[in-house]
């Protein structure tokens, strides 16, 4: 280490690397709110370095998994830098929070935490580039231009390129934080542009680049049998069969830690030289389960036992305001329904799997996760394995959705590894396997009431919410936030909750908690803005008219909503779907929604049509709020559409999880569809600029599409569609 | 059992039971990873690929049938015109997101496009109805087969 400045806010450090140039380190504290999300540690770093050749090497920290986040991150440094684009080398980071920070692909928290320190750190290199190249020629930095990688001094005609003056820039002293000077938005050259993924072009050659693709000397292959109801315990397993079969090298039974949610389930892994022939082989375990007592726990008695809790009572008051069951009791007109969807998985097209070898004491592991510091902890945990003896790299992923931020797969890997020490073990869990043993999106039911005025204003609001609970505490991703859209915009409203303990692990699931609500409070408040001689938007509208205002989480939980911007996303898509005007056909309408979340505003309108029982989506408009700059619009545009198509599914393809006594009934892709090419609508999007930093995309813009679909069906058919997945009433 | 096979231009000797699906020697017996496994019961297409021309799920091809067929995989695609075509295409409109599915989306592509040159949008979504996309890029693979073919503007983009 060379030299290192320190404010109040930012480190700054430069290192030394063989073979000259400039590497730069810069430590910047995260955002409050991200700290709390994040827990340990509260600061993040970013890498670049700048060798004589002129190539800039960006240390992309965060997991890959279809979010672009390998390209948009290294863009914004790259933009300050103000080098060209095809200078740039991203090297994917190993997993250490204690050198990068938070690593993690959820919650779509990677842009808003690493906007202004990526662009920071860029912007440091340069100034110290900048600095070397004025002292070479002995100006001042004021008469100094830079672009595309290379440094100007008018006066004279002389220039350099970076890597000219890399090595010499490596010996100055950093700069302070605060004498950087950001680019103003319009001089950027990179942010905005369209980029290729990084590693697109290895994709579309079939490169190894996914965690299912790692390769290693004398590797084996696992698979890893479990009981069918989590919590299972291994009582006996005749092995001889399966051990005795083709390819088959190891049959190991392993006792678990008893946590079958974050720790290591009990199982039998079998070894083999290929995996098919471990999945053949695994066939002839015998093996004897202690199941937990999983009695009642079917979808059926799910379903009574929901409607019996709404026969008991309004709930656990999560939030009152103002006087909700007066108000309701003087309301001109009240509107009641109850609305429900299932639980549901996260199917992504690469099945759980996980490398490891372990040897001499320590663990090395090739992991395709979105949460690789969960990992360390299950590993610690369930094997004893010190972190500090794990190495883990991060692989890039086939999908996750959330699913892989739980990382039940990569402490199964590494306890097989541990048994078989010096061999590399291969974990890979077949699609029946990955739909099986997922983290589902936990199911609900809503019973919702609406009190409308004498002139049809909402005046009063109330749900009874019935959800999933483990140990007497709401599910994991399975409790209601208390901000729920229209809370905060109806002066009377109740919020209450009761709970069905459950069996199934549940989890977060691409929008977690708010791919439900607001398909069942959007659909609702349809029903009332009917009630009420109007449409949603127009209802909308009225709630968010007036001053613009932020209205902050009552939990203190999560960013404020802002009126404006909600109301500006819902004008526009008004506009932009031509919403007045109604399609010709009478078989066919629009439907509008409207969301806020992950700090994203969308308003969606869906064109649909119903043709003897047959549902086809034709057009979708989004209209979307993530601030004041997409950072990589080809990027951006392609989690948009996918997140409305995937919205689309969960409400047509048929997307249910049942189960019967704690055993989930579905197997595969036929009995839990996914979208197909054939259903793809023609999907439009305005972006609203606001001048808010800008915030993530992998999430926000999937809520809204699945209410303003029912909702467009409602106004063909006039079925209203209270439960997932969609289902017409027959005549 | 040995088996002499014929893939992407190379004679290749495996040993394997003849019941073993043609993706499990490509991936595990040969190390050729680009062919991916996905549902494991030919419902999703990421595992598809050529034999003798045709599109083919390779988990539910067994090694015992495919003799001396020529199978060609997304490791060698790009060496004819159509499959050179495709990928081009496909980085033109940056078709990915997590990219899995897609060695076998090119694969399902380049067949339709040797037997149908000029799809049309429709035959598009017939050719590739079997090739699941988990992340939803079906508009741009539909626009990347047009290019491909031929059949549509280039959009602007920075590489």
């Amino acid at each position: 280490m060379l030299s290192e400045a320190i404010n109040r806010r930012t480190l700054l450090k430069t290192a030394f690397v063989a073979g000259g140039g400039l590497a730069l380190e810069a430590i910047i504290p995260l955002p409050v709110w991200a700290r709390e999300a994040a827990a340990v540690p509260a600061t993040l770093s970013a890498f670049v370095s700048i060798a004589p050749d002129g190539i800039v090497t960006i240390v992309s920290k965060n997991p890959e998994i279809g979010q672009g986040i390998k390209t948009s991150l290294p863009m914004m440094i790259a933009e300050e830098l103000d080098c060209a684009w095809s200078q740039v080398r991203i090297e994917q980071a190993d997993a250490d929070a204690k050198r990068y920070g938070p690593q993690v692909a959820g919650g779509s928290t990677a842009t808003p935490t690493n906007w202004l320190p990526m662009r920071q750190a860029g912007a440091a290199a340069r100034a110290m580039l900048v600095q070397a190249a004025a002292t070479q020629w002995n100006v001042s930095t004021e008469e100094v231009t830079t672009s595309r990688g290379r440094i100007f001094h008018e006066g004279s005609g002389r220039s350099l390129g970076y890597g000219e003056v890399a090595s010499r820039a490596a010996g100055l002293p950093v700069p302070e934080v605060n004498t950087l000077r950001l680019k103003d938005p319009q001089q950027f050259t990179i942010i905005g542009q369209s980029v290729v993924g990084i590693d697109s072009p290895k994709i579309v050659k079939g490169k190894p680049i996914f965690g299912i693709d790692t390769r290693l000397p004398g590797m084996l292959y696992a698979v890893y049998e479990v009981a069918p109801v989590p919590g299972g315990r291994l009582l006996s397993a005749d092995i001889e069969a399966a051990r005795n079969a083709p390819g088959v090298k190891h049959v190991i039974p392993l006792t678990g830690n008893g946590d079958a949610d974050q720790g290591l389930a009990d199982g039998v892994a079998v070894v083999a030289t290929n995996w098919w022939l471990a999945n053949q082989a695994r066939k002839q375990l015998q093996v004897k389960w202690d199941l937990p007592a999983a009695q009642g726990h079917s979808s059926e008695t799910y379903q009574s036992k929901a409607e019996a809790a709404f026969g008991a009572g309004a709930g656990e008051e999560l939030r009152r305001d103002g006087d909700p069951s007066a108000q309701m009791t003087s309301a001109v007109r009240r509107v009641k329904a109850r609305y429900q969807y299932p639980f549901i998985a996260h199917a992504p097209m690469e099945p759980q799997n996980c490398t490891a070898l372990y040897k001499d004491d320590k663990l090395e592991v090739w992991a395709p996760t979105q949460a690789p510091g969960g990992g360390l902890n299950m590993i610690q945990k369930a094997l004893g394995v010190d972190p500090g003896n794990v190495t883990l790299h991060l692989t890039r992923m086939g999908g996750g959705f959330g699913r892989r931020l739980m990382n039940d797969f990569m402490v199964q890997a590494a306890a097989v590894a541990k048994a078989i020490p010096g061999t590399p073990i291969k974990l890979l869990w077949s699609r029946e396997d990955d739909m099986r043993r997922d983290y589902y999106r936990p199911g609900g039911w809503h019973d919702f009431e609406a009190g409308l005025d004498a002139d049809g204003k909402l005046r009063v609001f109330t749900d009874h919410f019935v959800t999933f609970s483990t140990d007497g505490k709401p599910a994991r991703a399975a409790d209601m936030g208390v901000s729920m859209i229209p809370a905060g915009l109806v002066a009377h409203l109740r919020y209450g909750r009761s709970m069905i303990p459950t069996v199934l692990r549940t989890g977060p699931l691409r929008a977690p908690g708010s791919n439900a609500l607001c398909f069942v409070s959007q659909s609702f408040l349809d029903e009332v803005a009917v009630a009420a001689g109007t449409d949603l938007p127009r209802l909308m509208l009225s709630m968010l008219d007036g001053e613009r205002r932020e209205i902050k989480p009552r939990d203190g939980r999560g960013p404020p909503f802002d009126t404006g911007r909600a109301r500006d996303v819902i004008e526009k898509v008004l506009q932009t779907s031509d919403w007045a005007r109604k399609p010709q056909q009478s078989n066919r309408a629009k439907g509008f929604g409207f969301y806020f979340c992950h700090q994203g505003y969308f308003a969606e309108v869906v064109e649909a049509s119903v043709t003897d029982g047959n549902i086809a989506v034709h057009r979708v408009w989004v209209a979307g709020d993530v601030g004041s700059q997409i950072v990589n619009p080809m990027g951006a545009e392609n989690q948009v559409k996918g997140a409305i198509i995937d919205g689309l599914a969960q409400a047509l393809a048929g997307q249910e999880i049942k189960v019967v006594e704690g055993v989930v009934q579905n197997s595969n892709l036929h009995d839990f569809p996914l979208a197909r090419i054939g259903t793809t609508p023609q999907i439009e999007i305005a972006w609203v600029k606001s001048e808010k930093p800008p915030t993530g995309l992998g999430e926000p813009a999937l809520p809204p599409v699945i209410p303003a679909l029912t909702n467009a069906i409602f106004a063909i058919t006039g079925n209203r569609i209270r439960s997932l997945p969609v289902q017409l009433k027959t005549a | 059992m040995k088996y002499k096979l014929h893939i992407n231009g190379q004679v290749h000797q495996v040993e394997a039971t003849p019941e073993m699906p043609l993706l499990w020697v490509l991936r595990d017996e040969l190390g050729m990873v680009g062919t991916k496994f996905a549902c494991g019961a030919g419902l999703c297409g990421a595992c598809t690929v050529h034999v003798n021309g045709n599109a083919q799920r390779s988990c539910q091809t067994p090694v015992g049938a495919v003799r001396d067929a020529k199978i060609t995989t997304i490791e060698h695609i790009g060496e004819t015109a159509v499959g050179a075509k495709l990928q081009d295409a496909w980085l033109k409109v940056d078709v990915m997101q997590c990219g899995y599915c897609q060695a076998g989306q090119i694969m399902s592509a380049a067949a339709l496009l040797a037997h149908t040159p000029r799809p049309s949008v429709e035959q598009i979504n017939t050719a590739m109805a079997g090739n699941i996309c988990r992340c939803a890029c079906y508009n741009r693979i539909q626009t990347a087969i047009q290019i491909a073919a031929g059949m549509h503007e280039d959009p602007n983009h920075v590489v």
